[in-house]
């Protein structure tokens, strides 16, 4: 309702006072910083030259910036297309259970997901390193195993050379591929909760509708299931692609020097590079492709 | 209407195996790290990855560890203090937003969910620069203004879902009872929205001792929150007492998230979604 009387006013006024003040203050404010910033340029001793250039913003046609960029964005994409093959059945699964089931099954998706970051990927390290769970099975176990193989028939060289395949660790950690696992698992989640809802919505007697019109399973599961859950399909690859495109703590734990992502780049001009205009230039344009992708995402979603 | 959610068939019956299967596995995926961490946590083997037998004896160092204390003590400072004031300030916000329409709305509505959608090393970034240029000494304070910049989001949308399924007759029936407004705000809006505000402090109280990156970014000399602690331990190599913490660290904030849970159900509807 509209504010109907002055002391009505006063009240919304004193209401969102404190956090007005508090996000313009310390959201919007530095906000405006970065967009200013990105246009100045790096002094000599890492301090900021107040300019009007766009020079830090030509920097991303360097090529060892547009490869790190390029590896970002393959990585966030491979993240939301794994988490999509995984999270929609895995939606569908939960939709499609009882009623009391569904809200358990819920609550568990989601209390990995509240609880802390820093740790979650800090476990996979401790079984995708070299020392990890992996290998300590794979050079330990199954190693053993082809060896006692090899030694029982020692015709079959393929025992013997998987033996030897398996003496070495698997390089796992500091790929892309760590990366990937551990972004995949930090938003599942976030694909599978979207996706649910739209699912649950679905009127299930149209599926049937579709088979009494002979419509096999895949087509009606291509035209009616998928076009009407597509609108949380679309929200939970948002959701999915911007945390993965800005992730800074996987590739940090989980990547090496050769799987570098934007995050890195950020962090790196602030806290070694002291580069801050470079920075800010770099996480504005961050910014804008997730503002970007958002309003897809409600535009989607008001549908 | 009766909604058939069941694939029929023999067919049917092949894909709900393969979509249970499905579902067990993601479970699986979802849990085997915890498992892992907690597994280790008991290992009382110090350098090798192989089993050796169960010990305490990384939590008993860990309750020895005076730079320990000192981040628990941070931590509990930066969450409490975030807490109290964003919870003020979020549950002042959200009643404003679900009862009055003044202009503006549509802009301080994308204003407060902002913080919530925005990349958190970009989030860093721009507190970073704010304070460095407003020449902000970066320790404890700088912390909890930075954690309470991002929580009273999060504080008002847990409200608001609230707020949405009130009865706003109730209040009409207690001011037809003569009590004013005051007494009415105090008597029955403020009970009856109560869940959600514990449930929203829990989710803050979660979200501020759990952060890392914006922590990381905001904090200065001598105010090294928990896992700013875990961080430059996994830095520095992995040992055991890393993993007792974050198994420590792990079990107290999955109890605290199942709790907030717990508290905006309310007894009543689905779990809400944030």
């Amino acid at each position: 309702m509209k504010p109907r009387s002055r002391r009505d006013t006063w009240r919304l006024l004193v209401l969102i006072a404190p956090s007005l003040f508090w996000l313009l203050i310390f959201f919007l404010v530095p906000l405006v910083m970065v967009l200013v910033i990105s246009f100045g340029q790096r002094g000599t001793y890492g301090g900021i030259v107040w300019d009007f250039t766009l020079s830090n913003y030509a920097r991303f046609f360097d090529p060892l910036y547009l490869r790190i960029f390029g590896r970002t964005a393959g990585i966030a994409l491979a993240t939301t297309v794994i988490c999509l093959v995984g999270g929609y059945p895995m939606a569908y699964f939960i939709a499609t259970r009882p009623p009391r089931w569904r809200n358990t099954l819920l609550l568990l998706l989601m209390i990995p997901f509240w609880t802390n970051f820093l740790i979650r990927t800090y476990a996979w390290l401790l079984i995708l390193r070299d020392q990890g769970l992996v290998n300590m099975v794979w050079t330990g176990a199954v190693h053993n195993l082809f060896l006692h193989l090899a030694t029982a028939y020692p015709a079959a060289t393929l025992f013997s050379s998987l033996a030897g395949l398996t003496s070495v660790p698997l390089e796992l950690f500091g790929t892309n591929g760590a990366i990937i696992v551990g972004l995949v698992y930090a938003w599942l989640p976030d694909m599978v909760l979207p996706c649910y809802a739209a699912i649950e919505r679905l009127d299930f007697s149209l599926v049937e509708a579709a088979q009494d019109l002979y419509a096999n399973r895949v087509k009606s599961f291509l035209r009616v299931v998928l076009p009407l859950t597509m609108p949380g399909l679309v929200a939970g690859s948002v959701l999915v692609f911007i945390p993965a495109l800005g992730a800074y703590v996987t590739p940090d734990l989980l990547g090496g020097a050769k799987s570098i992502m934007i995050g890195n780049v950020i962090y790196s001009q602030f806290m070694s590079a002291r580069d801050y205009p470079f920075g800010s230039a770099i996480s504005f344009v961050l910014m804008a492709i997730m503002l970007i992708a958002t309003l897809i995402y409600f535009r989607l979603g008001s549908d | 209407m009766k909604r058939e959610r069941q694939l029929k068939g023999r067919r049917g019956r092949w894909l709900r195996h393969i979509l249970t299967a499905h579902g067990l596995v993601s479970y699986i995926f979802l849990y085997f790290p915890i498992v892992v961490l907690v597994v280790f946590s008991f290992n009382a083997s110090r350098y090798a990855s192989a089993w050796r037998g169960f010990t305490l004896e990384w939590y008993v160092s860990l309750l020895q560890d005076a730079a320990i204390g000192a981040a628990l003590k941070n931590s509990l400072i930066v969450a409490g203090g975030s807490t109290v004031i964003s919870t003020v300030f979020g549950t002042m916000v959200a009643l404003a937003m679900e009862r009055y329409d003044f202009s503006g709305k549509l802009a301080f509505d994308s204003l407060l969910y902002l913080p919530i959608i925005i990349p958190d090393i970009v989030m860093a970034v721009m507190l970073l620069i704010f304070f460095v240029l407003a020449h902000a000494q970066l320790g404890l304070v700088t912390i909890i203004i930075s954690h309470v910049a991002f929580n009273i989001s999060f504080v008002a949308v847990v409200v608001r879902a609230r707020l949405a399924y009130f009865d706003l007759s109730l209040e009409e029936a207690a001011q037809d009872l003569y009590a004013n407004e005051w007494q009415t705000f105090a008597r029955v809006t403020l009970p009856l929205i109560m869940p959600g505000i514990l449930g929203g402090a829990l989710l803050a109280f979660t979200l501020s001792i759990d952060d890392f990156v914006i922590t990381f970014f905001t904090s200065g000399p001598g105010s090294s929150t928990l896992p700013l602690r875990i961080y430059s331990m996994v830095k520095l190599g992995v040992t055991p007492e890393i993993n007792a913490l974050s198994s420590f660290m792990l079990i107290v904030s999955m109890l605290l998230v199942l709790l907030s849970f717990v508290l905006r159900k309310g007894g009543e509807g689905e779990i809400e979604i944030v």
